[in-house]
């Protein structure tokens, strides 16, 4: 019903004022109330339609109440429903007036009609007034055992509506443990589906502050349990099957076997004319075979058509929803199409869709090799966008240089004329010089055609390509690099110039200082600053078929904690407690609730003290005495001695230079001095998430963790407890085998100058990925090798 | 999967029908779904998305004859699953209803939410089935007269021009008898194709694909068992070869490349002989989904010249050549040819004797039309010209809808239905369109 306060804010012209009506019907009622009359069920009905037809465009009735009630004395189920309908409306705010429906309502679940039993427990369990439940109690309790299933499928989702209302009687009812049984025996599959909605959501909700109820919600994922679903999945309807299906995404597989029963089990679901349950089986398939690198690319194979007959067969809004789906998965042969069209524009966005995938994505050996084929197509076009591509991507694979410089070498310099593409391929002869044996002369030639060459970009990479080649093979470019300098120091370009001068007086002081600032070793970037970031990419991928896909945003973005959903991916990085460590003779380490939109995003001044006690035994919560923290960093701010003594800029910082063309070079850091970090820093969590947002990333790598560090990560406290042993404190931390997530910050001894690293280690790859942000930017690679030296000790005796 | 609480909302925003299922979402959500539905960026032609998010609350729409089918959540559920949810409750309130608009609603809304409350139970969707509601609800439909309606639904394309169809038979209340007094055992099957081509600039077919869906009402009392025999050449699945190269493979037989099929079918026969069997539900739903980019022939050949006629002008020929047989006639034709901005004017010469044609050119988008109200293969007229605009023009479109044809070779062969006593033999329809989704050929 619309609320009645919202809709008689518009009243319509036609619409009746509502006073006299009301009071018509009142005694009309009345005078039906007690009438045994033939016929008088048919002039029930007309008041009762005329009373909810009020009461649908928002006039108030609430004071037929009593009459309706009255009325409903009867076994006409139509007038029942009609009654019911309207008690529930107008119960929550009467609470006066619902006592006078509980008696009647009582009587109707005793009924021999078990329609009207269950039309009357449903009626009694909206009723949502918390100081009648205990008259819910009896009507559920038998209805849970009726002997039609209709009557026990209301009971179920009543026990559901009572939790909401007063979750300490559901839960002293021992209801959830009855609702566990029929979720196990119950012959009706309607009655099962139920059960474990409802119990899902109980658990959740429970397991905040029940360590019963975190078990529970654990052992609805348990293999047993799952197989029951999906072997009879098909006695479901479709709604359930989703249901199930949903909860078969948490299922964490016990081996490879498991995976493909479960996957042979649901193979037909794709062929559902659902839509909804298409996507929860995808959904199903992807999450099962994320750890399988081959089967997760067939699975991608596998879904593409039905997803594709989905997109045409559906409404449009439906279609709406499965290519946003797509979007995300992007089906990638068909972009490489495209890639061949007549229309250049879109030949050419194509081939940069294709790169942007590659520079994302898993699987970048087929990438490679389309990209690779792209340029045996000899169209200017095509080959000029690619060699960017191949560009770029070489720099974040480097491994794969082998494969691309045979096909590159290959390509004529002559047939290329768009700047950005001749620029890519100059890096490429420069960064690779050593493996295309035709590098030097090539170049030659370009240089000898310095005058002809309008691009200042152009230049610059060739000044630097020249000097790259000229430290792999002196030699053979000797001569052309000085044409090149002498060239480029006359130029008119003022930043051609200036590098050429840079070069020319840096090769003069040093060649080997020069080498290395010119053609420092190689490192793989690991993000682009122009790509989304690939933790949110990767985060919505983990909510794929929600609306995360849709709005594209995680749904920590855009949700409460509280409506995330029983099995949120998000929740369970948290779901597992690493309990606050505590050690005496320093700052503890502080941790609060890291959740990311905390970390990253939210401004917002959340309810802290809310926040602690609701919150108890979930993952992260911490003491958060955000005053008492902060004068204890005054303190060690003050007390820090001002000594210059470990300064790590290092001593010359070509960055800027540089940056002009190849800004991906990192600052040279010819073995930095070791840095030395404060033991006793302490940082305000507050301000932690505050740094964590303005700055940039200044280095993101990945490394190995050697096997002793993954046995002993099975106590996570303990990798904190080691760090904090080499002066890199842990500010917060969660997740659960194989992902585990730590925020460590850490403090330069001399001053107060932070770095603030993203800790990412998957058990099971072992791997730490890590992302670190520091004040001192020029600094964040020393402070990198002391975190890598750290970590590769964890676990060490 | 939960629900916070659906509303029906008219064109104007009135509500039609509200229920709260989770009392979570806060007073006024009808109001501030319509407004941003209303007011979606300031650009008046933009469209809001089915989804989008006001202050933590989920908005889920489909727009259904004009009206709004709006679900609320805060929940981060799958979107698929509401948006079909939304379709559904609507497929089932017009099983009821037999027809679906403002009108119908008000008359039966204690219906509707007696329809209401049994789909969906505290959030939780319960069943969409009209089949299983048929035993939870009680009120008797009021059926409105159809003839004031628009036809909205796929199956009314039917209705145009063939005569061999029952017009109202798609408006029926799957559950109301008939005044008359019994009704008619009947069920329909319609194969409905819709076709999307796009045209070289020399005519060669660049991309072709065929979204196409079985369609079934049953207005059988009972629920016999049915069995429909699909072409025994019909082949599903491409194997491991790409979408692409299908025109190297012009063997016989239909291959769809994929399809679906609705819960109630058993497939057991499928592999041998290619029926589906089926105790259909009542309601209207689809048996089949499939899609094929199997090469067929279109029935529309469009050739576009464009001949300069000195600096500021333009000659512009189009050519559509009917290519489907004679006994077949298409209706609602319209071809569209977006012209430069700057075309100042157009005029046109039809084909001599083009009866019942249209040309016209609408000067805000500078838009060519010209449409034919039905053609068959002999009235086809071959060209038209238009004069006085130059290039950068196109590419031409096409819409039309073409009954009792189909192009993919799809066939019902037979629909058997299981018999209850020697008299008993239903109507059965089975009826074929062919529509175009996407019909464009480039110049």
């Amino acid at each position: 019903m619309p609320p009645p306060a919202a809709s008689s804010r518009y009243p319509s012209p036609s619409q009746p004022s509502g006073k006299s009506e009301v009071t018509d019907l009142k005694s009309q009622l009345r005078q039906l109330a007690g009438s045994r009359a033939p016929g008088v069920d048919d002039s029930k009905r007309d008041l009762f339609k005329k009373v909810i037809s009020y009461m649908t465009i928002g006039i108030d009735v609430s004071s037929v109440f009593g009459e309706m009630v009255m009325c409903s004395a009867t076994s006409d189920i139509v007038l029942k429903k009609m009654c019911y309908l309207y008690v529930g409306n107008y119960a929550k705010g009467n609470p006066d007036l619902s006592l006078l429906t509980i008696n009647f309502l009582q009587r109707d679940c005793k009924d021999e009609d078990p329609m009207i039993r269950g039309l009357a427990l449903r009626s009694l369990c909206s009723l949502r007034v918390p100081n009648l439940v205990e008259y819910l109690l009896g009507p559920l309790g038998s209805g849970l055992k009726d002997n039609n299933s209709y009557v026990r499928t209301i009971a179920v989702t009543g026990v559901l509506k009572l939790y909401h209302i007063s979750a300490s009687t559901c839960i002293d009812a021992e209801f959830p443990a009855t609702l566990k049984s029929l979720m196990l025996h119950d012959s009706d599959a309607q009655v099962v589906a139920n059960c474990l909605a409802a119990l899902q959501e109980i658990w959740s909700l429970e397991a905040s502050h029940s360590e019963e109820a975190c078990r529970e919600k654990e052992s609805l994922l348990s293999k047993p349990l799952i197989y029951y679903f999906l072997n009879r999945i098909k006695e479901f309807n479709e709604w359930a099957q989703c249901l199930i299906l949903e909860l078969a995404v948490k299922y964490v597989p016990s081996d490879s076997n498991d995976i493909f029963d479960i996957m042979n089990l649901l193979e037909d679901r794709l062929q559902h004319a659902n839509g909804a349950v298409v996507l929860a089986t995808v959904k199903v398939f992807l999450q099962l075979t994320l750890s399988m690198t081959d089967v997760h690319q067939q699975v991608y194979e596998r879904i593409k058509s039905p997803l594709l007959t989905l997109v045409s067969s559906g409404s449009p809004e439906q279609s709406y929803a499965i290519l946003s789906h797509l979007h995300l998965l992007v089906v990638l042969t068909e972009l490489c199409e495209y890639a061949a069209n007549v229309d250049i524009e879109i030949a050419r966005e194509s081939i940069r869709a294709v790169g942007k995938i590659a520079l994302q994505q898993y699987d970048v050996n087929a990438i490679v090799d389309r990209l690779l084929q792209f340029l045996e197509m000899e169209k200017d076009y095509v080959t000029a966008e690619t060699l960017v591509l191949v560009k770029d991507l070489l720099r974040k694979h480097p491994q794969w240089s082998h494969d691309c410089i045979s096909v590159v070498g290959g390509i004529s310099s002559k047939n290329i004329q768009e700047p950005k593409a001749k620029a890519a391929l100059i890096w490429m002869l420069g960064e690779y010089a050593q493996d295309m044996s035709d590098a030097p002369y090539i170049l030659e030639n370009l240089i000898e055609n310095w005058e002809e060459e309008h691009s200042a970009e152009v230049r610059l990479h060739l000044l630097t390509a020249a000097m790259k080649c000229f430290f792999k093979r002196a030699p053979e470019t000797q001569k052309s690099l000085g044409i090149a300098l002498a060239a480029g120091i006359a130029d008119f370009h003022q930043d051609v110039h200036d590098r050429a001068l840079f070069y020319y007086r840096v090769l003069q002081y040093d060649v080997h200082v020069a080498e290395r600032v010119v053609s420092p070793p190689q490192q793989a970037v690991s993000a682009f600053a122009d790509t989304q970031s690939s933790e949110i990419k990767d985060r919505i991928f983990d909510e794929f078929n929600s609306l995360s896909v849709i709005y594209q945003k995680p749904s920590y973005m855009f949700t409460d904690k509280e409506h995330r959903g029983p099995f949120e991916f998000s929740d369970e990085l948290g779901s597992t407690s690493i309990t606050p460590e505590v050690s005496s003779d320093i700052v503890p380490a502080q941790q609060f609730e890291a959740n990311d939109k905390d970390l990253l995003l939210s401004t917002d001044e959340k309810d802290d003290n809310k926040g602690l006690s609701s919150n108890n035994g979930s993952a992260y919560t911490a003491p958060y005495e955000s005053s008492n923290i902060s004068s204890q960093m005054q303190e060690l701010a003050i007390s820090g001695p001002a000594a210059s003594a470990t300064t790590t800029q290092s001593s010359f910082d070509f960055d800027d230079l540089l940056g002009l063309g190849l800004s991906t070079a990192p600052a040279p850091t010819p073995s930095p001095p070791l840095l030395k970090l404060n033991a006793r820093a302490a940082l305000d969590p507050r301000a932690f998430q505050q740094k964590w947002r303005q700055l940039p990333i200044s280095l993101s790598q990945e490394y190995s963790v050697n096997p002793q560090g993954i046995a002993a990560l099975t106590v996570p406290q303990s990798l904190i407890k080691h760090m904090q042993s080499h002066s890199i404190h842990c500010i917060a931390s969660g997740g659960q085998s194989p992902n585990f997530k730590f925020f460590f910050f850490a403090q330069k001894e001399a001053e107060p100058s932070d770095y603030l690293t993203e800790c990412i280690i998957n058990s099971s790859s072992a791997k730490a990925q890590i992302k670190v942000k520091a004040d001192d930017q020029s600094t964040s690679q020393a402070f990198a090798t002391v975190f890598e030296t750290a970590l590769s000790k964890f676990g060490m005796p | 999967m939960m629900i916070s609480q659906f509303f029906v909302l008219s064109q104007r925003g009135d509500n039609i029908v509200f229920r709260d299922y989770r009392a979570e979402v806060p007073k006024g959500s009808t109001e501030t779904f319509f407004r941003k539905v209303k007011f979606w960026k300031e650009d008046a032609n933009a469209e809001a998305p089915p989804i989008f998010n006001v202050d933590g609350v989920n908005y889920f729409h489909v727009k259904v004859v004009g009206l709004y089918f709006v679900a609320t959540t805060r929940v981060n559920v799958s979107p698929s699953l509401v948006l079909e949810l939304l379709q559904r409750i609507a497929r089932v309130i017009k099983d009821y209803l037999g027809v679906l608009n403002e009108d119908s609603f008000r008359k039966n809304f204690v219906l509707v939410y007696e329809l209401l409350d049994e789909v969906i139970d505290f959030g939780y969707v319960q069943t969409t089935s009209t089949e299983v509601l048929k035993s939870y609800v009680f009120n008797e439909p009021i059926v409105i007269a159809p003839a004031r309606l628009q036809p909205i639904d796929p199956a009314a394309i039917f209705t145009q021009g063939a005569k061999r169809m029952p017009g109202t038979a798609v408006t029926k209340s799957v559950v109301a008898n008939d005044p008359s007094g019994r009704r008619r055992e009947e069920i329909f099957v319609d194969i409905i194709e819709k076709i999307s081509v796009t045209f070289s600039s020399s005519g060669y077919i660049l991309t072709s694909e065929i979204d196409g869906t079985i369609q079934m009402k049953s207005y059988l009392s009972g629920n016999p068992e049915i069995r429909i025999a699909l072409n025994e050449d019909l082949n599903i699945g491409r194997g491991g070869r790409s979408v692409y190269d299908y025109r190297s493979s012009s063997g016989s037989g239909v291959i769809l490349d994929d399809c679906n099929f609705h819960e109630s079918v058993r497939l057991d026969s499928f592999d041998s002989d290619r029926t589906l069997s089926l105790v259909p539900p009542d309601g209207e739903f689809p048996v089949m989904n499939y899609r094929m980019t199997q090469e067929f022939k279109p029935p529309f050949h469009v050739n576009t010249l464009i001949e300069e006629a000195g600096r500021l002008k333009a000659e512009v020929i189009i050519k559509i050549r009917a290519e489907f047989p004679s006994d077949i006639i298409a209706n609602t034709i319209t071809v569209q040819m977006p012209l430069p901005n700057f075309t100042s004017r157009a005029s046109f010469e039809l084909e001599p004797g083009a009866a019942g044609q249209k040309s016209d050119f609408k000067e805000t988008n500078k838009m060519l039309e010209w449409s034919l109200k039905k053609a068959s293969v002999e009235s086809f007229p071959r060209s038209f010209m238009v004069s006085n605009i130059t290039k950068e023009a196109g590419p031409v479109s096409m819409t039309f809808t073409i009954p009792m044809y189909n192009v993919s070779k799809l066939q019902v062969k037979y629909l058997q239905i299981a018999k209850k006593s020697s008299s008993y033999n239903p109507y059965r329809w089975v009826r074929y369109v062919t529509q175009a989704n996407s019909y464009v050929a480039r110049i």
